[in-house]
């Protein structure tokens, strides 16, 4: 193994597996359906105790 | 369950029993001896005492010790610190012994300070907020006590065996491959605990404060088994190999080094941060989503940015340069989450006037957002080149550990020692603000002193003479030093007064004591009618 | 019951899901260095250490030496200069663990070897500010007092050998001879503990040839460090990779 290949396959396919991760984070997040489960989330802690 | 829990601990000290006859060593004897000690008593406990009759509501008992706990290993951990610093400032209080000397304080010092202090706080404020958000009891039963007895026996045996001259040479990895295999344990317990209370919760999702716990819980677990990867001499005797050498251990230990930064001292406090801030300021937080992106983008960019420990060396220089990339890049999730929590208290700023633990806590959400710009800062290779090896980066650690870390956990605790003991308020709150100045004074005087004397050092290793010469010997650049050493021996002192200022008002808060003093909680309106 | 049984499989898979995220950046960076050739060039002269090196690092490491002195030269000008030719990785390779440090609180150890003599490292470990007046190092005098506990050093050759050091049965069965040979030039062993470990230095290192010491075991670990690679022979090649 080289150090070439593993660079170049880091450099192409890697930069796209963590890019698509990121977007699925994102769309998870802003997702519009999620915004209600968020919110109510969101007040958990300040229920009493 | 009772009876499957007091076998298993009937066993462990049997066995703790032949280890003590059998031992090599005179420390794995006293060690072997704690560990006797240990499992008797708590064989003895589950033995003796009934199944208690209620299990309704909360376990706060286990929470209480620990707040106890963080308490005590705060004061000592700070204390042990302040002895070093002045160790360096003056030579001659090292006594020229063995288990004096500062090679064997100062990871007494580190390990005090993170695991003792920094591991409690974490216990604790876990096992509190994991209850409340799930409206559930904890998990397990006495599996929680076990946990946080192990975790201080732990402690102790990590701690003595430093004093005695036993260390696996790792920096904040410094405890024997046994104490190793007895954080393992105990750390599989206090994950199945997590979990186990999270099963029970009554709201489907799980709250973002808790996700950062179950990442601290689970990384750490994974750091702590890699990098401690150890081949003992003797199964009776306490010293051990590393498994890893050279660069590949460098890499090793900075991957764990690092994330022991980003998972022990932030993931971690990032959930206290998530939970008390809120509550205290009794607003949500900023943004939920925000708090998502944040935990997923930190978590997964935090892993890569160990090689910035090793710029420059004989580590590949991909490794360097990827580590160089993600430090920088990790500097938005940590902006991300600081605006998050500062932003919580829109619309509620006022309460930083009249709220000392609101305001110790947003201080130490704004240390945090310092100490993560001047991280990336320092993981550029340009940068590194001056501040590697010197006080910059001892400086940067505490800005981030006293600042951030010891100013939240501090928050924590103010928070819950008066509802864990069902007071009305603390002690006193004018105590908390000079608590909080005191310690502030303190934390400035400290990082401003090693950011002075890193540069100058730095500086001074590489300025050439106008003949080309070396201009400084090294001793020359370690003389430099001393006055700043000073400076931060008292920066030492003044956070240390601080913290037996809070023990002390905590203590009387504990016993129900009230300090006669306005209220500065209170309406503008009500203070006044209570004055007059 | 389904519905706790789904409630279950969440935090389940936010466990799995989180270990796979940190999983990723530890196994992209560290699983490379142990496959790429290119982490640790070839260069001649690196051997393990001797019974008496290794018991020297031993106590090297039990001080805590590292938390203020490092053993790894950067690149840099100034650092040439100060210490010599910047480390390679070779020279640490048989490190269990590794000592680079992370502090120079004291200056850089790689290359310490040979450059002062046995008597200045004796005064200086017995009292550092007698030879180094502005040091703020801790004096370890008792080292010289304390006897080297070395009856298990066969155990340290062993299982580094197990961990990938080149020890040889000979090395493991000879530790003990080896470690004493090692104080005395005229030992009938001394010759021979040189053909196993080339450029080992002979001598009693600590001046009390009564005691085998810690200090002796700890200056001749000092006495070697950075010595074993010649590097007016030593030519960097292959493509900048470091």
């Amino acid at each position: 193994m080289t150090y070439e290949t593993v660079s170049a396959f880091a450099q192409t396919y890697g930069l796209v597996y963590l890019f698509v991760l990121f977007i699925g984070v994102l769309v998870y997040a802003l997702w519009p359906s999620n915004r209600e489960r968020f919110e109510r989330a969101a007040r958990m802690p300040l229920q009493e105790d | 369950m009772n009876l499957l829990s007091g076998l298993l601990l009937v066993l462990g000290a049997i066995g703790s029993l032949l280890l003590a006859f059998a031992a090599s060593d005179k420390v794995m004897t006293f060690h072997a001896v704690l560990l006797l000690a240990f499992f008797a008593i708590g064989a003895y406990l589950v033995f003796r005492r009934k199944p208690a009759a209620s299990i309704a509501g909360y376990q706060d008992d286990v929470i209480r010790a620990g707040a106890i706990a963080s308490i005590f290993w705060g004061v000592v951990g700070f204390l042990v610190g302040l002895v070093i610093a002045l160790q360096l400032a003056w030579p001659a209080l090292n006594f020229d012994l063995p288990w004096t000397n500062f090679g064997r304080l100062r990871p007494l010092h580190t390990s005090a300070v993170i695991f003792a202090f920094g591991g409690n706080i974490l216990l604790m404020t876990s096992f509190h907020v994991v209850q409340r958000t799930c409206q559930a009891r904890l998990a397990g039963g006495w599996a929680g006590w076990f946990v946080f007895w192990g975790y201080q026996l732990f402690i102790l045996m990590a701690a003595t065996g430093y004093l005695l001259g036993v260390t696996q040479g790792k920096e904040y990895a410094e405890p024997e491959w046994y104490v190793d295999l007895w954080l393992t344990i105990v750390w599989v317990v206090y994950l199945l605990v997590f979990l186990g209370t999270l099963w029970k919760r009554k709201e489907p999702h799980i709250y973002v404060a808790n996700w950062f716990y179950l990442a601290f819980i689970v990384t750490v677990a994974m750091l702590h088994l890699v990098n401690n990867a150890a081949i003992p001499l003797s199964l009776t005797g306490t010293r051990s190999y590393v498994v890893w050498a050279g660069v590949q251990d460098a890499l090793t230990q900075w991957w764990y080094g690092h994330n022991a930064v980003g998972f022990f001292l932030t993931a971690g406090f990032l959930a206290i941060m998530y939970y008390y801030v809120p509550k205290r300021a009794e607003r949500p937080v900023y943004s939920y989503r925000l708090s998502i992106v944040h935990f997923w983008s930190l978590i997964f960019l935090y892993i890569w940015a160990g090689p910035h420990h090793l710029h420059y060396t004989a580590l590949p220089e991909w490794a360097q340069t990827l580590g160089m990339t993600f430090s920088v890049m990790l500097w938005m999730p940590s902006w991300g989450g600081m605006v998050n929590g500062l932003l919580t208290l829109s619309g509620a700023w006022d309460k930083l006037r009249t709220d000392p633990v609101l305001r110790m806590m947003v201080v130490s959400v704004a240390f945090y957002g310092m100490s993560t710009f001047e991280g990336p800062l320092m993981s550029i290779k340009a940068v590194n080149a001056l501040s590697h090896y010197t006080d910059w980066t001892i400086g940067h650690v505490h800005s981030g550990a006293l600042g951030w870390v010891a100013f939240v956990s501090f928050g924590a605790l103010y928070y819950i020692v008066p509802v864990l003991w069902q007071r009305q308020r603390l002690y006193s709150n004018r105590l908390v603000s000079v608590h909080f100045w005191i310690a502030t004074l303190g934390i400035v005087l400290y990082i401003t002193a090693m950011w002075v004397s890193g540069i100058l050092q730095g500086l001074m290793w590489r300025a050439y003479d106008q003949l080309g010469f070396l201009e400084y010997s090294f001793g020359e650049t370690v003389e430099a030093m001393h006055p700043f050493y000073l400076i931060r021996a008292l920066g030492g002192l003044l956070f240390v007064l601080g913290s037996l200022i809070m023990a002390y008002n905590l203590w009387r808060t504990m016993r129900g004591d009230l300090r006669e003093e306005v209220d500065p909680m209170a309406t503008p309106a009500a203070a006044a009618a209570a004055a007059s | 019951m389904i519905k706790h049984a789904t409630l279950e499989k969440n935090s389940i898979l936010l466990t799995v899901l989180i270990l796979v995220v940190v999983a990723i950046g530890g196994i992209v960076e560290l699983a490379p260095l142990f496959y790429l050739e290119s982490t640790i060039e070839e260069v001649e002269g690196v051997r393990p250490y001797t019974p008496l090196e290794l018991a020297g690092r031993d106590i090297y490491v039990r001080e805590g030496c590292y938390n203020c002195h490092s053993q790894m030269v950067r690149p840099l000008r100034d650092e040439a200069e100060r210490y010599g030719h910047y480390s390679l990785a070779a020279e640490s390779m048989y490190d269990h663990p590794f000592q680079w440090g992370s502090k120079r609180t004291g200056p850089d150890l790689a290359r310490v070897g040979g450059r002062y003599s046995d008597d200045w490292h004796v005064a200086h470990m017995i009292d550092p500010r007698a030879v180094v007046p502005e040091s703020v190092m801790p004096g370890y005098p008792f080292l010289a007092d304390t006897p080297l506990d070395y009856a298990n050093i066969a155990d340290h050759l062993r299982v580094n050998g197990l961990l990938g050091v080149p020890y040889s049965q000979a090395m493991i069965d000879n530790a003990a001879n080896d470690l004493k040979a090692q104080l005395d030039p005229d030992a009938d062993g001394a010759e021979a503990l040189v053909g196993r470990y080339p450029k080992a230095l002979v001598r009693d290192f600590d001046g009390n040839p009564d005691l085998i010491s810690e200090l002796d075991a700890l200056v001749a670990y000092m006495q070697m460090l950075g010595t074993l690679v010649d590097f007016g022979a030593y030519k960097a090649e292959g493509p900048n990779l470091r």
